[in-house]
């Protein structure tokens, strides 16, 4: 027999097997989810989950489909935050620092309480990357952020009001459109179907019979 | 991190690690891999399939579970709604809020479309949030999209409608740099040189990552994107029925809110199903890989309007679903773990196969090791096989692991398991949806026009199994061409009067079939409601 433990979902008491994730704790008990609810797999974000042990002072912060249950758990779940999202233009806009001054100058309020770090799901270093778009390191801001599942659970804690998710969003298609070196050989090959190089190549495979193409697969040079 | 009940196993995969990693296995012959699917892959098992006895593909076989699906009844009769006052009146009605609705969405309003996307959860509760190991282009100069296209013909069966993978493999580069330009990252050298691997059955290295979180990457684009150019996206609502016009064609479609029921009206002068794949359907018991919505609406949605599908019997198990710890039962381990270097280990540490075989002869062969040839672990709920990660550091140096797959490592460590220290457990999962509505190169369907399909929902890109890395890749190409060409064709269409006769009509073959049944669909969500896991 599996070990039961008790969890509050909203408050409430249930009792549980203590292998379960949250998510499926709360499906166990009886809940249909709609909303908390997405990849179930640790990469949409949809589940954002705030607890306390009872007993316990400090508040933390899960995914609810990454985190196991635990004894005295009072759950609540975050399945939507108000994060801002500003429009812009990607083709318009310059990688340069005055973007975000422009778009989302909350970053500069930046008290570097480090509540957004402590609450990641993550554990990203989210003040870290903050303070590169701070300084307009787009290429350092995506790459500290890029684990980021845009649960907005750093944004609940941010006494400054900044919506970090949003701002490494910005950098990361900063950095991948304008910094990041160009790759020519896509370019070029771009350009080569274009112009038709491998039209003959196509085609010829188009028409050939099946024998004939299981005969090329099954015999084809394989890169080491 | 593992229990006792492991430790005698994981000696014996620890102690042939050196000779295994310098082991090179012989890949199979294509005489062995008939021999070895026919006996073990799920789709050639006779019983969890049964024949369609109504709809434009009576007669064909299904899997059980998508055979109720399609059968069953609609949510609505057609007096439950007013078609005479649409909510929504567009241009491009898209369902699905995926990277295939995303990229034709963009497409669309590129266009000059009015466009809108409906999705039943939110943008980007998707596959395409999941896919980690990355997205394939012939853009290396060793390469060309002939050698793609064989490739992903073969490793299909020879099954896939040529043109449609022609295409595939054709637009692949554009689409590469249409992600690039829109600001994807992608994983290049200092000069730019695109870092690629091996997935199973590609015979070139072509495939494209950002790290583990390659569809993650694309799927956030694709959204920032969406809502910087301000296309309406209606989420936690669904499309429960397609509504078709007085001439048989895509008008719109009844739409449900998710959380209060409001039933509403979309018209469109064009529709594109983009709703995605079927792991939620848990075909054969199996576990998935798949978000929580994958539940095959698409497919329901346009077979009761009489589109066609092809290829609904086959569906693709990813050879290496996590079977430990239960918690992550079914989650994927990419396959970029393999492209990496890490081999798949019995319990007595021997190598059974060559890790780059295509994904459902891996499936078949793992499942083999784990029936008849008993040489699987026992995980307490199940048997696996190991997947020995730190193969990766021996090979690739270290820190490999934490640069190229910080996915897999952060959810592993999440329940005390360090993969670049200790091997993992895998058993093949439910993951894609082969089969889908049958298309056109336009990304029409065959039989109702106005009706386009792109992404999982589609049937025939890739055959009767895909490749690592084409499915990101489908959803870009046939999701762009599908927003283009949606967008043109709107041009030129006249609606003419609102129908939901069809629900009717198909009622009455029903009924003419003798079919009794209670099930409705879209199925929507899967219920998962006081059960101890899943």
């Amino acid at each position: 027999m599996e070990k039961m433990v008790n969890i509050y979902l909203f408050g409430k008491q249930y009792q549980v097997p203590d292998n379960l994730t949250i998510m499926c704790a709360m499906e166990y008990a009886g809940y249909q989810l709609v909303r908390g609810c997405g990849c179930r797999n640790g990469f949409c974000g949809a589940c954002a989950t705030i607890y306390r042990i009872k007993g316990e002072r400090e508040l933390k912060t899960c995914l609810a489909c990454q985190t196991k249950v635990e004894e005295g758990m009072y759950v609540a779940t975050l399945p939507f935050f108000p994060l801002v999202k500003q429009v812009y233009d990607i083709e318009s806009v310059k990688p340069t620092e005055q973007i975000m001054m422009q778009l989302y100058p909350e970053i500069y309020a930046c008290v570097g309480c480090n509540a957004c770090t402590k609450a990641c799901t993550q554990s990203l270093d989210v003040m870290q990357y903050i303070a590169y778009a701070q300084r307009g390191e787009y290429d350092k801001c995506a790459e500290e952020s890029f684990d980021c599942v845009m649960c907005g659970v750093c944004s609940s804690r941010c006494p400054a009001g900044i919506s970090h998710p949003q701002v490494a969003m910005l950098a990361r298609r900063l950095n991948g459109k304008y910094l990041a070196p160009k790759t020519e050989h896509l370019e070029n090959r771009v350009k080569e179907i274009k112009d038709g190089t491998f039209n003959d190549l196509i085609e010829a495979l188009m028409g050939k019979p099946v024998e004939e193409l299981k005969e090329l697969y099954n015999n084809r040079e394989i890169e080491k | 991190m593992y229990a006792k009940e492991f430790e005698a196993s994981l000696k014996a995969v620890e102690a042939a690690r050196a000779e295994n990693i310098a082991y090179e296995p012989r890949r199979m012959t294509a005489q062995e891999k008939e021999d070895l699917l026919a006996a073990y892959h799920p789709d050639y098992k006779k019983n969890e399939f049964t024949t369609l006895r109504i709809g434009p593909n009576k007669g064909e076989q299904v899997p059980h579970e998508l055979a109720e699906m399609l059968e069953a009844h609609s949510r609505i009769s057609a007096s439950d709604v007013d078609l005479s006052a649409p909510k929504y009146d567009v241009d491009v009605l898209i369902i699905g809020g995926g990277g295939a609705g995303s990229s034709a969405a963009i497409e669309a309003h590129e266009a000059g479309a009015n466009v809108m996307i409906v999705t039943k959860l939110r943008i980007g509760d998707a596959n395409t949030m999941m896919a980690e190991g990355g997205i394939q282009a012939a853009d290396k100069p060793n390469d060309s999209p002939a050698i793609h296209f064989l490739d992903a013909f073969g490793g299909g069966h020879f099954a896939a409608k040529r043109e449609l993978l022609s295409k595939l493999v054709c637009d692949a580069p554009e689409a590469i740099q249409w992600l690039n330009e829109l600001g994807v990252e992608f994983d290049k050298t200092a000069d730019g040189t695109m870092v690629t691997t091996h997935g199973g059955g590609t015979s070139r290295k072509r495939m494209h990552a950002a790290k583990d979180y390659s569809g993650a990457e694309i799927m956030r684009t694709l959204r920032d994107e969406v809502l910087n150019r301000g296309i309406p996206v209606i989420d936690f609502t669904s499309a429960i029925e397609l509504i078709l016009d007085e001439n048989g064609k895509a008008a719109g479609a009844v739409l449900m809110n998710m959380e209060t029921k409001e039933l509403m009206i979309a018209k469109a002068k064009t529709v594109i199903i983009a709703t995605g794949g079927a792991g939620r359907m848990h075909y054969q018991g199996f576990p998935t890989s798949n978000h929580y919505g994958a539940t095959a609406d698409g497919l329901v949605l346009g077979y009761r309007v009489g589109a066609k599908l092809l290829y609904a019997d086959t569906l693709q198990y990813h050879p290496t679903g996590a079977a430990y710890p239960q918690q992550i039962f079914g989650a994927l381990v990419t396959e970029k773990v393999r492209s990496l270097g890490a081999k798949l280990v019995n319990r007595d540490g021997k190598v059974f196969m060559h890790p780059l075989e295509t994904r459902d002869v891996s499936a078949a062969s793992i499942i083999r090791e784990c029936s008849d040839r008993d040489e699987g672990v026992d995980t307490g709920t199940g048997k696996a096989v190991w997947l020995d990660t730190p193969m990766i550091e021996a090979i690739g140096g270290e820190g490999t692991i934490e640069k190229r797959i910080p996915a897999m490592m952060r959810m592993f460590a999440s329940y005390g398991i360090d993969i670049r220290k200790e091997p993992i457990l895998v058993y093949p999962t439910l993951h894609y949806q082969n089969g889908g509505l049958d298309i056109n190169v336009d990304g029409q369907t065959t039989n109702v026009e106005n009706l386009y399909v792109a992404g999982e929902a589609v049937g025939g890109i890739h055959g009767r199994n895909r490749l690592m890395g084409n499915s990101l890749l489908d959803i870009i190409v046939f999701g762009r061409s599908a927003g283009k060409n949606a967008a043109a064709k709107a041009k030129e269409v006249t609606i003419g009067a609102l129908t939901l006769d069809h629900i009717a009509k198909f009622d009455a073959e029903r009924a003419a079939a003798g079919i009794e049944t209670d099930a409705v669909s879209p199925k929507l969500l899967p219920n998962y409601t006081n059960q101890p896991s899943i």
